[in-house]
C-alpha cells in the first residue's frame, strides 16, 4: 500500500504531496525534510529503497526533481518505481514535455491526474489515455 | 522517454523565466499564483518562507470571505491554499470555502473544489458532513464529468453514517453505460467496503458482475474489492481462483486493448494484482493452488523483456509459487529467478532477490546456500538498504550453530546506525537471537550489555523485561543460573568501574536492579518485581510488528527440558519441511552439481589429501582444502561456513509471532548437544533416541544377570580355547554384526533393522527399569550351572544388549584364575563395550575390579566394574556405554583390572595376593559410526550446507564389473554407511558418528579410481572416514 507520494526538488522544497492515511499537517514538513534527506544523500550507483521507520521509501529523480513514494512493506518497490515512471509520462504527454515549473503552475492538474491514478493507496488506473480523459474534458470546458 | 522527461527537466534553470513557459494550462505570470510560485521558488530561508506564507494567507483570507470573488478566483485562491498547506502552514479558513467551490463552481473549479476539501480535510472532519448534498446533487447530474467527480471524491473521503445517503445513487451507476461511471463506482464501493464493510454486504453479487464486466478497467477496479475481501478470508472465494487464473492466462497473452500496455507489458499491475489474489487464494489449498499452476507458469514465461515491469511482475510470481501448494517444477523456476535477481549487477534487482530470498528461505533455506557468496558480498554492500536488507535474511535463518556470527554482524550494522526505527528493531531482534540461541552464559550477558547500550532508551521495553525476567526465573538448571547472575553481576561491575555516565539510563536502571537483586539476595529464585526504581517494563509485545519477527516458537518451547531435547525438537518440525516441492537434485553432473560450483570457487575439483588427517579444528568455520585461494576468498568461505552451518536442519522455522513474553521463550543455556541437532535422520526413531538421552542419566541400563561359565568353557583353561567358544558357539543366533570387521554378512540390512526394533524396545525397558544407582551389587555372579545351552555368548549379554549386532569376542588378557574377553555392541546410539570375565580357577576371586581410560572417548555409562567376589567357574559381564566426542581414527583404550584370590576354604582375605591385569584395546572410528538414513533431497540440503570437506582418489574394487556398487557396498559393510542413491557412475552415502554429526560421502567413478568426496559439520570427520574408506577398500 502507498502512503505517501512525494514530489520534492533538490533543494528540498516541496513541490507536491498527497497523503493516503493521515498526517498532521504539523508533523508533515519534518517527515518530508526526513525523507528528502535520506534520498538526496544516495549515491547513484546505490538502490533506488530506501528504509524510513517503518515504511519503504521508493525514489526517482527526474533531473532536479526527486519522486519520493512511501510504501508499506507488503508493497513491491519495483512495480512502484515504474508507477512513478509512468505518472511522469503521463504528465510528459499532457503537458508536454514536463518540467518542474509545468507542475509548480499547474498543481491542481498534477493533482487530478494522481487522484485517476492512486485511490486510498492503491494503485486504480495506469491506462495514461484513461488517466487523461477526466481531465481533458474539464479542459474543453474551460476553453469553450 | 526517460531521457526525454530528464532532459527537459534538465533545462529548468533556463525556464525558470516565466515568459518561456509553454504547455497546457499556462498561467498569467501576473496572476498571485503565479507570483506566489514565483516568489516561492525564489525563498533562500525558512524564515522568509514564513514571512511571505503569512503574508498570503492573510491576503487570501480577506479576499476569500469577500461577496464579490468569482469561482475563478475561488479556484485560483484554493489552489494557492494548498499551496501554504504543503509547504506546511495551516489554512483552515479556506476549508469552508474549498465546500463551497466543490458545491457552485463549475467544470474545473468544481473539480478543484472537491480536490481542496480531499487535501484539506481528514475522514473524520466534521465539515465533510457540508459535502454529502453536494456529493448527492452531482451523483445526479447529467453532466458525467460531475457524476465522476462526485464519485472520485466519495471514493476517497465520505462520512461513513451517510453511506446510505447515497448508496442507492452509486449501486446505480454500476450498470452505468460508460466505463468510467461504473469503474468509479465501484472504486466508490471499496472505499465503503473498507470503512464500513457490513453497509455493502448486500450487494456482494453486483461484486460478481462488476469482475465480469466487458470493460478491462471496470473489472480492475473490482479486483481491489475481491483483494480486500479474500484477505479478511480466502474460503468463499476460492471458486473464484478458476476465474481469476483465467482473467490473468488473457492478460498476459495480450487479449488486452495496446492502450493498457506499459513498455510493451500487457497491464503490468493488473497482473501483480491478479498474482496478489491467487496467492492468497492458493495458501493451504492444494486444489485450488492447481489451478494456478499454468498461469503461473505462463506468467514466468512471458516475462522476458528485460525491463524493470517485468522483474515487478516475476517477484510477484516468485512469491505466489512459494507461497501456494507447492510445485516442484514452478519451484525450480522461482528459485532460478531469484537467482538472477540476486546476481544481477542492477541495484534496485539484487535488493528484489534479497527480498525474494528472505522471503522464500523459510520454506526452502537451500536458496540461500545456494547464494551464500552473493549473501556475504552483499553484507558487506557499500549501500546500506542492501545490508539491512542481508541481515533481515540472516535473522530468519540464525540457529544455534551461527548465531554468534550473525548477531555480530547485527551489532556492527547497529553500532553506526543512527535511524531510531531501525536501531528499534534490529536491537528487538538481536535480543530474540540471543535468548533462543545463546551458546554461553558469558556470550549472553555480553550481547545484552551491547543491547542495552546501543538500543538506549529507543529500546522496545520488553528486552529489558524479558532479560531481567530470565534472570531472576532462570531456568531448571541452578548451577547454570547461578554462573548466569554471577556473570551479569561482575559483567555490570566492571562496567560501572569505568565510565557509567555513557550508559543510556535503561541500561543504567537494568544494571541496578540487577546489582540489587542478584548480589544482595544471593540469588534467590523467587519471583521478583519486575518495576524497581519506577522502572516501568510492561511486559508487551515490542513495537516491531510480529510478523516481522519471526519465532521459531517449536524450537524455544523444549528449552526447560535440556539441551538435548532440541534435537527432539529439530526433528519434530522438520517433518513439516515441504521436501515434496523440491525437485530431485539429480541432473547429468550429478546432485546439485551446477549450483556448487559457483559457490565454492576456491575447491579444487580433484585435490589429493593426504590420508588421515584428523582436523584439530573446532566450530565449523573451516575451510575446505583449496588451491591457493586468495586472502579474500579464504575469508568469504570461513564467513560462509560459519553463517549457513547447520541451515539445512533448520526448517522447524514458524511464521507466527512473538510468543507471549517469555513464558514459552526461554533462555537455551545447554547448547554443548545442538550439533547433534543435524546429525540424525528425522525419523521417529531419533526422537525416541533423543528421549532415551534424555532419561539415560537417570536410568543407565537395566539389570544384569550374571551367567555361569559351562563346564565346556571350565574345561579348556587356555583363554584362546575358553574365548573360541564363547564366541562360536552359538553365533547363528545373534544378528550378525553388520560388516563390524571381520564379520561379514550379506544380509546386514535385514539384521539392522531388527537391530534397530530390538534397541528401541530395549530403550522403552530401559525407561521402564527403576532407578538404580552405583549398579555393583546387582552384578553378583550365579553359581556355577552344567546346562549347556547358557554357553553362548548372547546368554551372557544383559537383555536390553541381546540382538543387537555384535562383533567376535575378543580375549584381552588372562592368568591361571581369570580370563577377560570383550566385545562391541553395536547400540544405535552409543557403543558398548561388554567385558566378560571368567573365573576359570578353582578359587572365588575377591574384589575384582575394573578401570579403563581413553581420554579421546566419552565414557556415558559403566556398569558393573567392581564386585565383591566372583566364584570359582562363574562369569560376570560389565560394560561400558561410549562416545566419541571428537573423530579420531583409532583410540585406545587401557585400563586393568585387578582382584585378590580368596585364600582356601578360610574366609579370610590374603592381603598380599592382590593380581593385575592390563588391559588394552583399540576401538576404531568406525565403531562410532551408524548409518544415516535419508532421502536425496535431504541429503542435497545438508550437503550444502556442510562445511568441512575433503577429496580423494581411491582405489576402485571390482574395477571390471560394476565397481561403483561393489565398492560402495564394501564401505557400507564396512563402516555402517547408508547408501542413499545410486545414478550412472555416482553415488553418495550417509552416515553420522554417533551424538556428534552426520557425514556424507560422494563417489564417483572416474578414469578407474573412486573419486570421494565427503563432508561434515563435525570437525575431522571426512579425514577420519576416508581413511576408513582407504582400509576398507584396500583390505578388500
Amino acid at each position: 500500500m502507498i502512503k505517501f507520494f512525494l514530489m520534492v526538488n533538490k533543494q528540498g522544497q516541496t513541490r507536491l504531496s498527497k497523503y493516503y492515511e493521515n498526517v498532521d499537517i504539523s508533523k508533515r514538513a519534518a517527515l518530508e525534510a526526513d525523507v528528502v534527506k535520506g534520498c538526496l544523500s544516495r549515491r547513484k550507483d546505490e538502490c533506488s529503497f530506501v528504509e524510513y521507520k517503518d515504511y519503504k521509501l521508493v525514489y526517482r529523480q527526474y533531473a532536479a526533481l526527486f519522486i519520493v513514494v512511501g510504501i508499506t512493506d507488503t508493497e513491491n518497490e519495483l512495480s512502484i518505481y515504474e508507477l512513478v515512471h509512468n505518472f511522469v509520462e503521463v504528465l510528459d504527454k499532457y503537458f508536454s514535455r514536463v518540467s518542474e515549473l509545468d507542475i509548480m503552475f499547474n498543481l491542481d492538474k498534477v493533482h487530478i491526474i494522481l487522484d485517476e491514478m492512486i485511490l486510498n493507496g492503491h494503485v486504480v488506473e495506469t491506462n495514461k489515455s484513461r488517466i487523461l480523459a477526466p481531465l481533458l474534458v474539464l479542459d474543453k470546458m474551460v476553453e469553450s | 522517454m526517460s531521457d526525454v522527461v530528464e532532459k527537459t527537466l534538465t533545462a529548468l534553470p533556463g525556464l525558470l523565466s516565466l515568459d518561456s513557459q509553454t504547455g497546457a494550462g499556462k498561467l498569467s505570470s501576473t496572476s498571485k499564483l503565479g507570483n506566489l510560485i514565483r516568489s516561492i521558488t525564489e525563498l533562500t530561508s525558512k524564515h522568509d518562507e514564513e514571512k511571505l506564507i503569512k503574508r498570503e494567507l492573510v491576503a487570501i483570507k480577506e479576499q476569500v470571505s469577500s461577496p464579490n470573488t468569482t469561482m475563478r478566483q475561488m479556484k485560483e485562491m484554493m489552489v494557492r491554499s494548498i499551496y501554504c498547506e504543503m509547504l506546511g502552514y495551516e489554512a483552515d479558513f479556506s476549508y469552508i470555502h474549498a465546500i463551497k467551490l466543490a458545491q457552485q463552481g463549475a467544470g474545473l473549479e468544481k473539480r478543484v473544489g472537491y480536490l481542496a476539501v480531499s487535501l484539506f480535510l481528514n475522514e473524520n472532519h466534521e465539515l465533510l458532513l457540508l459535502l454529502v448534498n453536494t456529493v448527492l446533487k452531482d451523483l445526479q447530474s447529467t453532466n458525467l464529468i460531475e457524476v465522476c467527480m462526485a464519485l472520485t471524491v466519495v471514493s476517497q473521503m465520505f462520512p461513513k453514517d451517510m453511506i446510505p445517503a447515497i448508496l442507492p445513487l452509486v449501486e446505480e451507476k454500476l450498470t452505468h453505460p460508460k466505463e468510467i461511471i461504473r469503474r468509479k463506482a465501484v472504486l466508490a464501493l471499496h472505499k465503503f467496503y473498507l470503512i464500513a464493510p457490513n453497509q455493502v454486504q448486500h450487494i456482494h453479487s453486483k461484486f460478481r458482475k462488476a469482475l465480469c464486466d466487458k470493460d478491462p478497467g471496470v473489472m480492475a477496479a473490482s479486483l481491489h474489492i475481491y483483494l480486500q475481501m479474500i484477505k479478511e478470508g480466502a474460503e468463499a472465494y476460492r471458486e473464484l481462483a478458476g476465474s481469476f487464473a483465467a482473467i490473468l492466462r488473457q492478460v498476459v497473452g495480450g487479449k488486452l486493448p495496446v492502450e493498457f500496455n506499459y513498455h510493451s507489458v500487457p497491464a503490468p499491475w493488473l497482473q501483480i494484482q491478479l498474482l496478489r489474489i491467487l496467492t492468497l487464494l492458493g495458501k493451504d489449498d492444494q486444489s485450488t493452488s492447481e489451478l494456478m499452476y499454468d498461469v503461473l507458469d505462463e506468467s514466468l514465461r512471458r516475462a522476458e523483456i528485460n525491463h524493470n515491469i517485468t522483474y515487478a511482475i516475476l517477484f510477484e510470481c516468485v512469491k505466489a509459487i512459494y507461497t501456494i501448494h507447492p510445485n516442484a517444477e514452478l519451484m525450480e523456476k522461482a528459485a532460478k529467478c531469484i537467482g538472477n535477481f540476486v546476481l544481477s549487477p542492477k541495484i534496485n534487482l539484487k535488493y528484489l532477490g534479497l527480498k525474494a530470498l528472505t522471503y522464500v528461505v523459510q520454506q526452502d533455506a537451500n536458496l540461500a546456500l545456494q547464494h551464500q557468496m552473493t549473501i556475504i558480498e552483499c553484507l558487506d554492500h557499500s549501500d546500506r538498504i542492501i545490508k539491512r536488507e542481508t541481515l533481515e535474511l540472516l535473522f530468519r535463518i540464525t540457529n544455534a550453530q551461527n548465531v554468534t556470527v550473525i548477531v555480530e554482524k547485527m551489532l556492527a550494522f547497529l553500532r553506526l546506525c543512527h535511524e531510531d526505527y531501525t536501531i528499534m528493531d534490529l536491537v528487538g531482534k538481536v535480543a530474540e537471537l540471543a535468548e533462543k540461541y545463546a551458546p554461553d552464559n558469558r556470550w549472553f550477558v555480553e550481547t545484552m550489555s551491547t543491547v542495552f547500550s546501543v538500543g538506549g532508551d529507543l529500546m522496545p521495553p520488553d528486552i529489558p523485561t524479558n532479560f531481567l525476567r530470565l534472570l531472576s526465573e532462570g531456568s531448571d538448571s541452578e548451577e547454570d543460573d547461578r554462573q548466569l547472575r554471577v556473570y551479569a553481576v561482575e559483567s555490570y561491575v566492571s562496567l560501572l568501574q569505568t565510565d557509567p555516565t555513557h550508559l543510556p539510563q535503561r541500561f543504567l536502571q537494568v544494571i541496578s536492579w540487577v546489582r540489587n537483586t542478584h548480589t544482595f539476595t544471593v540469588f534467590a529464585q523467587n519471583s521478583l518485581s519486575l518495576e524497581p526504581y519506577g522502572l516501568s517494563l510492561p511486559i508487551s509485545l515490542s513495537s516491531c510488528s510480529i510478523a516481522d519477527r519471526q519465532s521459531p516458537t517449536l524450537l524455544s518451547i523444549s528449552s526447560g527440558l535440556s539441551g538435548n531435547s532440541t534435537e527432539l525438537l529439530h526433528r519434530a518440525g522438520s517433518g513439516s519441511l515441504r521436501l515434496d516441492g523440491v525437485k530431485r537434485k539429480w541432473g547429468k553432473d550429478g546432485y546439485l552439481a551446477q549450483r556448487e560450483v559457483p559457490e565454492e570457487p576456491s575447491t579444487p575439483q580433484e585435490t589429493s589429501t593426504p590420508a588421515p588427517q584428523p582436523s584439530p579444528q573446532q566450530g565449523g568455520a573451516l575451510t575446505p582444502p583449496s588451491a591457493e585461494p586468495s586472502e579474500e576468498e579464504r575469508d568469504k568461505q570461513q564467513l560462509a561456513s560459519s553463517l549457513f552451518i547447520g541451515l539445512s536442519s533448520q526448517n522447524s522455522t514458524c511464521l507466527m509471532g512473538k510468543p507471549e513474553a517469555s513464558s514459552s521463550q526461554r533462555f537455551r543455556r545447554k547448547q554443548k548437544n545442538t550439533d547433534s541437532a543435524s546429525s540424525s535422520s528425522g525419523s521417529s526413531h531419533s526422537s525416541r533416541g533423543a528421549n532415551h538421552f534424555l532419561y539415560s542419566s537417570l536410568l543407565e541400563e537395566g539389570p544384569v544377570s550374571p551367567i555361569m561359565l559351562t563346564q565346556n568353557s571350565v574345561a579348556q583353561p587356555k583363554h584362546k580355547e575358553a574365548n573360541s567358544t564363547l564366541s562360536e558357539g552359538d553365533m547363528p543366533f545373534l544378528p550378525a554384526a553388520n560388516g563390524l570387521a571381520e564379520g561379514h554378512d550379506p544380509e546386514a540390512p535385514a539384521s539392522l533393522m531388527l537391530a534397530n526394533e530390538a534397541l528401541s524396545s530395549a530403550g522403552g525397558g530401559a525407561r521402564d527399569s527403576p532407578s538404580l544407582m552405583g549398579g555393583m551389587e546387582l552384578v553378583q555372579p550365579c553359581p556355577l550351572t552344567p546346562d549347556p545351552s547358557h554357553r553362548s555368548l548372547s546368554s551372557h549379554l544383559p537383555p536390553e544388549l541381546q540382538n543387537l549386532p555384535c562383533s567376535d569376542c575378543a580375549s584381552l588378557a588372562s592368568d591361571g584364575c581369570l580370563a577377560l574377553s570383550c566385545c562391541r555392541v553395536h547400540r544405535e546410539d552409543a557403543l558398548v563395550l561388554v567385558l566378560l570375565m571368567a573365573n576359570t580357577g578353582g578359587a572365588t576371586l575377591l574384589d575384582v575390579s575394573v578401570e579403563l581410560q581413553c581420554p579421546q572417548l566419552k565414557v556415558a555409562s559403566l556398569r558393573g566394574n567392581a564386585l565383591e567376589s566372583l566364584p570359582s567357574q562363574s562369569v560376570s559381564v560389565c560394560w561400558y556405554t561410549l562416545l566419541m566426542e571428537e573423530p579420531h581414527t583409532h583410540v585406545e583404550v587401557t585400563g586393568s583390572l585387578s582382584y585378590r584370590k580368596e585364600c582356601g576354604a578360610s574366609h579370610t582375605p590374603d592381603i598380599s595376593a592382590s593380581h593385575t591385569l592390563d588391559i588394552s584395546t583399540r576401538l576404531s572410528l568406525a565403531h562410532f559410526l551408524r548409518p544415516l538414513v535419508l532421502s536425496t533431497e535431504e541429503y542435497g540440503k545438508l550437503w550444502l550446507s556442510v562445511s568441512q570437506d575433503v577429496k580423494q582418489n581411491i582405489q576402485l574394487l571390482d574395477p571390471d564389473r560394476d565397481p561403483l556398487r561393489s565398492s560402495l557396498t564394501a564401505l557400507q559393510d564396512k563402516l555402517q554407511l547408508h547408501i542413499v542413491d545410486i545414478i550412472g557412475s555416482e553415488g553418495i552415502a550417509a552416515c553420522q558418528l554417533l551424538r556428534r554429526g552426520p557425514c556424507l560421502l560422494h563417489c564417483r567413478v572416474h578414469a578407474g579410481v573412486l573419486a570421494l568426496w565427503l563432508r561434515s559439520p563435525v570437525p575431522g570427520l571426512p579425514d577420519g572416514l576416508l581413511y576408513h574408506c582407504q582400509r576398507a577398500l584396500q583390505e578388500r
